[in-house]
């Protein structure tokens, strides 16, 4: 049980009888949690939307309110009004089912995610699993998506996209393994107080695999292929229309915002900084803008893979390193750890400057591998015009 | 064990976001694989070789206009330069200069254009999209400064250009060309050697140099198999006889091969550009012909230009009267498309869009 | 190569992002616009205007319809054919110029605005008391005179029309008086002979010389 559901609970049962205290305290949690989802959802498409827009050399969004900040209110009430259109040949419990299927996980994610010291909406001495188990619900949802909507566009995409997931699925969990080996916990609260190095240091390999396997499993560039908009229209959700597409939207922005709450506890020491008990909660909301901001840059600058480079990508490089990484954890902890099993700080940062030169080799020697196909063409200009072949040079014509 | 699996068709288009216009093909698909392409067009026919026949000729100027509506410098050079022949008559010197200029200016934003649809269908979220857009601005700023129009330029006229720069053409052209270099060169760190351009563009629906040939390929796309074919090199019309560039070539017929070749052609067309600047001199730019143009009975001609998607003619023939009898237009991108099956089939959905970025159509005159 | 590539990309676009944005925000500010600009509200000065319908004549679309009816005195004292109808179809113009270049006497000219959106057709159609009452501050296209002036029609005052001319008011009235228009007889092209029987020259040189022959 959580403290701030123990602090709700204590508060309510002065006036109230114990089960409704329950009740309530129940309730607050639920509606603090809906909250902050769409709340990050909001504030982070106001963010990406604008900052993508000065990547372009754009304006962005800026007619409602100070720098348009009300841009994602504007829309959720525009597409709250709109007609809510289910296609006639479509599945119509399924289609009507995705929304729900879809934004359930990110909320769920966000309960174990310790915003500062001791405010985890439930400290899980499961967490990290938990969180894994959660995260892997959005498959079904997209792959419902897909089926429902009796569409060919929706259907590639939803194939695409369960194929991905289930793929990423392999080495962000073996790229996690190496955290909780570190922790000896699985409660993301202890992931967070065993971080005296930040573990981005610690396991750079690790953080590398998590973000590139966390940006497909959140359909971001350069892995969005589930609806890569330049092929398949919009992807799995062509047909959703009205509240329906704007609680997928919530769903697909509050995912990142989640995802970055998670790195950041993972991977960036979550909550912890200077006078990091007032301030705890300032920390972390800086770090997971930080961490918001790669994903927003990443997605301005890179094209997108095609999708068995992406299964590839997972299985012949993101695979090995995260195997990789585990190896090194795993000798690592055996050598250094102490005889009640404790990592000290010293001991980490040991840890760390081996992991940063084997990040760097590993990335380096896989890079190699495919060096040839990414040879660019060398041309000097002042070369010359290059003589025709005679085999297809014509004779001048006449033109008359 | 095998799978049994079941093709299925699909209309990629005509309302799809990237095909590039109202361009439609029926793709049969086995799982993401591309087994029977069937390319659709005609949505955009506006019969512009009819309506010439009722149009005189400086009136066509117009219509030439609508044809690639992203090179319609070039597309009016064609023309003039059909007509010029056709009567006989060539322009003053200035005005060859001044239209070489504009030609290869709008080779350069046409070129944006392409290289920016190109990586927008990709996937990259705009971004080198909106910087070829950024710099195609202000190409086409001194297009209004030429001709009081951006993209229906109506600039060129038979026996010249419609009229002189204005004074403060020349110091513009000149603040573009110095600032130029560095906003392309962001470009090129951005995306020419970047690795998930390689992978997804490197071997992809290559087109060798045979299949090219027999579909009559001409432009950037017969370049990048390996043919150093240019009618300004071969044939050169206006000035381009006077100064000095070179024909970029690339051997594989790959996406990165026809991309490359239009990245390398906007240098050397600044390079042109640089150079007709040095070379143009003061005089009239315009014939004294009359509005209304009647060549003599019988006379034909066929004007052609290296135009930014290939090459591009257009053949008159006139009957006396103050119209052509007929006007063909050999346009570039539709002799290109030919070679649209031999591209597509065995590849991947995702390089299907691809492969039609690379080869930069514009329906606009596909359909005519 | 390992990568390095997809590095310097993302320096670019982080570059970018510390640049002023290129856009501007529409309505509070526009791009400047060149004084050449062909755009809508032409500009049309009766006093000047003969009724030759050599823009109707010239215009691709044949959107200018002109009515004439033969005037009290004789043209030849000077008079000219007095217009009661000269209609534009705005909504079907595509603004190429060419009605600019075929008038004789410099009374059409192009306009400069290009926020004349309508709801309908018919409120589309710009007539000749528009033409009369609108304010004029045409676009120096194909207009040399308002060029060598530095004419801007964005920024400066609405313009008289014997401040247009390409002469003095006096050539003006002379060669009204004449209906003919003392121009050099065009140089010979291979045109053939009754090309040069409509001779509706242009006179748009440019340069130094005035009138440039075939090369």
């Amino acid at each position: 049980m959580s403290g701030l559901y123990q602090f709700i609970y204590e508060t309510a049962v002065i006036i109230l009888p114990s089960w409704t205290s329950h009740l309530v305290a129940g309730l607050s949690i639920m509606i603090i949690l809906v909250n902050a989802v769409l709340m990050g959802a909001a504030v982070f498409v106001w963010m990406e939307r604008r900052l993508i827009g000065r990547f372009h050399n754009r304006i962005g969004p800026n007619r409602w309110g100070p720098f348009g900040m009300f841009q994602p209110f504007a829309d959720m009430l525009k597409l709250v009004f709109k007609e809510d259109i289910i296609p006639a040949n479509a599945d119509k419990p399924v289609f009507i089912l995705v929304p729900i299927a879809m934004l359930m996980p990110v909320i769920l994610m966000m309960a174990v995610v310790p915003f500062a010291q001791n405010t985890a909406l439930a400290n899980l001495n499961v967490g990290v699993l938990y969180v894994l188990a959660v995260t892997s619900v959005t498959t079904l949802a997209i792959f419902m998506a897909g089926w429902s909507s009796n569409n060919r566009f929706a259907m590639f995409g939803a194939a695409r996209g369960v194929a991905v997931l289930i793929s990423y699925e392999v080495p962000v969990v073996i790229s996690l393994l190496g955290v909780v080996l570190v922790t000896g916990s699985m409660s993301l609260a202890d992931v967070v107080s065993a971080q005296t190095v930040p573990f981005l240091l610690v396991q750079p390999l690790a953080f590398f695999v998590f973000l590139a396997g966390t940006s497909a499993e959140l359909n971001r560039t350069p892995f969005d292929v589930a609806e890569a908009e330049s092929e398949l229209v919009a992807g799995y959700h062509t047909e959703f229309s009205g509240v329906k597409f704007a609680l997928i939207q919530a769903a697909e922005f509050g995912g990142v915002a989640a995802s970055a709450a998670v790195i950041v506890t993972l991977f960036l020491s979550g909550w912890a900084g200077p006078a990091s008990a007032y301030l705890g909660w300032l920390w972390f909301l800086l770090k997971v803008g930080v961490i918001a901001f790669v994903f927003i840059w990443i997605r301005a600058t890179y094209p997108r893979l095609r999708v068995d480079q992406i299964m590839a990508l997972a299985w012949k490089f993101l695979l090995p390193l995260s195997l990789i990484n585990l190896l090194a954890i795993v000798l690592e902890v055996f050598f250094l750890r102490d005889a009640s099993g404790v990592l000290t700080t010293a001991d980490l940062w040991i840890m760390a400057g081996i992991n940063i030169v084997l990040a760097v080799s590993a990335i380096a020697l896989f890079g190699s591998l495919i060096s040839e196909k990414v040879s660019p063409n060398i041309w000097q200009p002042g070369a010359g015009l290059p003589e025709p072949t005679p085999a297809v040079a014509f004779p001048a014509r006449e033109v008359r | 064990m095998s799978l049994r699996t079941e093709p299925m068709t699909v209309n990629v288009g005509p309302q799809h976001p990237s095909t590039h216009g109202v361009f439609r093909l029926r793709i049969t698909f086995d799982g993401e694989e591309i087994v029977e392409v069937e390319p659709v067009f005609g949505y955009l026919h506006r019969g512009t070789e009819k309506l010439a026949e009722e149009r005189n000729y400086v009136q066509i100027v117009t219509l030439t206009d609508r044809l690639d509506y992203v090179s319609s410098m070039i597309n009016n050079q064609a023309y003039c330069l059909g007509v010029e022949k056709l009567l006989g008559v060539e322009p003053p010197p200035r005005a060859k200069y001044m239209r070489t200029i504009a030609a290869e200016l709008q080779r350069v934003a046409s070129h944006l254009m392409g290289i920016g649809f190109f990586l927008q269908d990709l996937g990259t979220l705009g971004t080198p999209l909106m910087y070829c857009f950024r710099m195609r601005e202000k190409i086409l700023d001194l297009f209004e400064m030429l001709c009081g129009a951006r993209i229906t330029v109506s600039y060129m006229r038979p026996g010249g250009v419609l009229d002189d720069a204005p004074a403060e053409f020349w110091p513009a052209l000149d603040a573009f060309l110095e600032g130029f270099p560095s906003e392309f060169g962001e470009i090129e760190q951005l995306v020419l050697e970047n690795e998930i351009v390689m992978v997804r563009t490197r071997g992809v629906s290559t087109l060798p140099l045979d299949v090219a040939i027999n579909g009559s390929v001409s432009g950037p796309v017969l370049r990048a198999s390996g043919l150093a074919w240019d009618w300004r090199k071969m044939d050169p019309y206006d000035a381009y006889a006077d100064v000095e560039f070179d024909v970029p070539v690339a051997a594989g017929g790959d996406n990165y091969d026809r991309f490359w070749v239009r990245m390398q052609e906007v240098h050397q067309s600044i390079r042109i550009v640089r150079q007709c600047i040095q070379q143009i001199e003061p005089g009239p730019v315009r014939l004294a012909l009359p509005l209304v143009l009647r060549p003599k009975p019988g006379a034909e001609a066929y004007g052609r230009v290296e135009a930014s998607k290939g090459e591009l003619a257009f053949y008159l023939v006139s009957d006396g009267g103050v119209s052509p009898y007929r006007m063909k237009i050999r346009s570039p991108s539709l002799i290109n498309l030919t070679v649209t099956e031999h591209l597509l089939v065995g590849w991947k959905l995702a390089d299907m869009i691809v492969t039609l970025g690379s080869m930069d159509i514009n329906m606009g005159e596909v359909d005519r | 190569m390992f990568g390095l590539s997809m590095a310097a990309g993302l320096l670019v676009t982080l570059k970018n992002l510390t640049k002023k944005p290129f856009t501007v925000q529409y309505p509070e500010e526009r791009v400047k616009q060149h004084p050449r600009f062909r755009g809508e509200e032409f500009v049309w000065y009766e006093e000047r205007c003969t009724g030759c319908a050599s823009c109707a004549k010239y215009c691709p679309l044949g959107i200018i319809k002109i009515e004439t009816s033969p005037s009290e005195t004789l043209p030849q004292q000077g008079d000219k054919y007095r217009l009661e109808v000269f209609d534009i179809q705005i909504f079907r113009c595509m603004f190429c110029g060419l009605c600019v270049e075929a008038c004789p006497y410099d009374a059409l000219f192009m306009g400069s605005g290009f926020e004349q959106g309508q709801y309908s057709r018919k409120e589309m159609v710009i007539g000749i008391d528009d033409l009369r009452h609108a304010d004029k501050k045409p676009s120096t296209y194909l207009r040399p005179q308002l060029e060598s002036a530095n004419y801007d029609p964005r920024s400066g005052k609405p313009l008289d029309w014997k401040d247009v001319g390409r002469e003095s008011w006096d050539w003006h009235l002379k060669e009204k008086a004449g209906m003919r228009l003392a121009r050099p007889t065009p140089p010979d092209y291979a045109g053939g002979p009754q090309a040069q029987e409509e001779s509706n020259t242009s006179e748009r040189t440019g340069g130094e010389t005035k009138f440039g022959g075939p090369a």
